[in-house]
């Protein structure tokens, strides 16, 4: 019961009555070991078929085999497909986390009439399955007679990744104090340079976030993006077309790579956080 | 929001109790036009590539078949007879694709809402397993979900452990199988949108100050009763929105019935919606059901936070 060391005061829970919890204390921590166990399964499977000395199928295990990961680009469009996946994740996630960024902090910081208007234009694409979104972009596009391909890809995938970058970054904004910018103006710094020097790197750890997750949600969208890219493929869109035929074991390695790179970045962030936070107790525990 | 904001623990412990109106500047005209040039650029870009599809959207489920045209050639009408026909030719698949939805909505929030507890309550204070649990929660997003749904299907392959362990065990007949059937579809689903339902309630759970749950065994409730008291209550934020990220994405998604299912009797609506489009060139009726797609899950949307009291979702 780790709650018992945030109190203050040592020797209270020794004279406390025993909660009556016992059942649920074994229970839960069980039952979620298992459910994290549902959730690594597959990403388990993933990574071992990557080294599968497939044949013409990836669907059944054959063997041992570090041939796909000596030769990650050696099926056909495996690495053209990473590569325009990775082309449209960041373009798209550029002009995102900047659009949604800027209507994060007008939501927060103004009082302007047709604010639940904009609140409702940026619930909406959210609150809509991502069928529809692909479908309503196909027909504008048929409509308009625009040929599709990487740049209706990209079009569409800062269409949806807006909503969710002005949710984030809007969290960290409203977290602020508003007394930093104050005092700000009272050393004499204008509206500007306010923002600038003492609200925008506070922002900062929210629009990486944002960011982050923008390139999360288009790295991995495919319902969207087979509606709206002809004959432009992305990994996710290779993944799914060469599912019937059999998925190369390459595809895995890429899905494998991906998953340790992503995995050892949050963990070293994670890491960082917690010895920051750990030094930071310890020197105010000291100072009182 | 929650994911984001557990995507990194810093932030979301610093995403505290919301803290009202901050750095409300004053009303002054100038400082409203402000506002207007920060969400001029984004809202444009929504109005053009949200609002006006949609409008294109519900012209296009209007058209009717050019006289004497090929196939996938349409003109423009307001045939509103289009809408009874789609939904009477599939409304089995409409049907199915809510209840699909809902069901693997509960049963994520069945099994979402002890990894959050476990997470935000049990390991509070233990900052290293706590880091390591909520990146373990986030793992799913760093592979492709394709290839995690792909692995799910040979996970649930007639000649796999699973299914070799049922039959043994004579928990199945055995000519029984997982695969191609709705429990694979439903599993999937609920696999797939797990970590939306679990991030949402960890970060309501986190927030919450743990003294509350030692108030209520001080006050002789059962375990049982504090949190059905006062635990759940003040986690319903983000049941609520762990909800509605399962739901609404679940109710559209055809990766799964296509990948798990069979083309059959587990067949959902988006997988409609998508071969109307591709294989038939049917634009009218895929476009209908779009429209009723949206529609249907606008209203529960809009019922269930209504009943829910949770007007803060953006």
């Amino acid at each position: 019961m780790s709650a018992r060391a945030v109190l203050p005061g040592g020797e209270a829970p020794a004279r406390r009555r025993r909660r009556a919890w016992s059942l649920g204390d074994a229970i839960v921590p069980v039952f979620a070991t298992l459910a994290f166990a549902y959730l690594m399964v597959p990403i388990a499977y993933t990574i071992a078929f990557s080294f599968n000395d497939a044949g013409r199928s990836n669907l059944v295990w054959r063997g041992f085999s570090l041939d796909a990961w000596r030769n990650p680009c050696g099926a056909p469009q495996v690495c053209q497909s990473l590569v325009n996946s990775l082309l449209v994740g960041v373009i798209a996630t550029a002009v995102a986390t900047v659009l949604g960024t800027l209507i994060a902090i007008a939501l927060v910081r103004y009082r302007f009439r047709g604010r639940a208007g904009a609140n409702l234009l940026i619930f909406l694409p959210m609150s809509t399955p991502e069928v529809v979104l692909g479908a309503a972009l196909l027909a504008q596009f048929l409509a308009v007679r625009v040929q599709p391909g990487f740049g209706t890809v990209v079009i569409a995938h800062i269409m949806f990744c807006i909503s969710f970058v002005v949710v984030t970054v809007k969290a960290r904004v409203a977290s602020l104090d508003p007394k930093l910018e104050e005092a700000a103006a009272d050393l004499y710094a204008s509206a500007w340079l306010a923002f600038w020097k003492v609200t925008f790197p506070l922002l900062v750890p929210g629009i990486a976030a944002a960011a982050l997750l923008a390139f999360s949600l288009s790295f991995d969208d495919f319902i969207i993006t087979n509606f709206n890219s002809g004959s432009f493929t992305t990994f996710p869109k290779f993944v799914y077309v060469s599912a019937t035929r059999g998925i190369p074991p390459q595809a895995n390695v890429i899905g494998s790579m991906m998953f340790f790179l992503a995995f050892a970045l949050v963990l070293a962030v994670q890491l960082i956080a917690a010895v920051r936070r750990r030094r930071a107790a310890a020197m105010s525990s000291a100072l009182s | 929001m929650s994911i984001a904001a557990a995507l990194s623990s810093e932030n979301a412990a610093s995403v505290g109790p919301a803290s009202g109106p901050a750095l409300a500047a004053g009303p002054t005209r100038r400082a409203r036009s402000g506002a207007y040039l920060l969400l001029l650029p984004g809202l444009a870009y929504l109005v053009v590539f949200f609002i006006l599809p949609v409008v294109a959207l519900l012209a296009t489920s209007l058209y009717v078949p050019v006289p004497g045209g090929d196939v996938g050639q349409f003109q423009p009408a307001f045939h509103w007879q289009n809408y009874p026909d789609a939904i009477t030719a599939f409304w089995p698949q409409i049907v199915r694709s809510f209840a699909f939805a809902l069901i693997a909505t509960f049963a994520a929030l069945l099994i979402g809402y002890p990894m959050a507890y476990v997470i935000a309550i049990k390991v509070r204070g233990k900052t290293l397993l706590q880091g390591l649990l909520l990146v373990l929660l986030i793992a799913p997003f760093f592979t492709s979900f394709i290839l995690r749904t792909v692995a799910w299907k040979q996970i649930l392959a007639d000649d796999a452990f699973v299914v070799t362990a049922l039959k043994w065990l004579h928990l199945m007949p055995e000519d029984g199988r997982l695969t191609a059937t709705a429990f694979a579809v439903v599993a999937g689903l609920t696999y797939n949108f797990l970590p939306f339902m679990a991030l949402p309630i960890y970060a309501s759970l986190e927030r919450m100050d743990i003294r509350l749950i030692e108030a209520g065994g001080d006050l002789y409730a059962s375990g049982l009763n504090t949190f059905w008291r006062v635990t759940l209550p003040l986690s319903m934020p983000g049941v609520v929105s762990g909800t509605l990220l399962t739901f609404i994405p679940a109710s559209g998604d055809y990766v799964n019935s296509s990948l798990l299912g069979n083309p059959v009797s587990t067949s959902m609506i988006g997988q409609v919606i998508d071969s109307r489009f591709f294989r038939v060139s049917d634009y009218p009726t895929a476009s209908a059901l779009s429209v009723v797609l949206m529609v249907a899950i606008l209203i529960l949307v809009g019922l269930y936070v209504r009943r829910a009291g949770t007007e803060d979702l953006v």
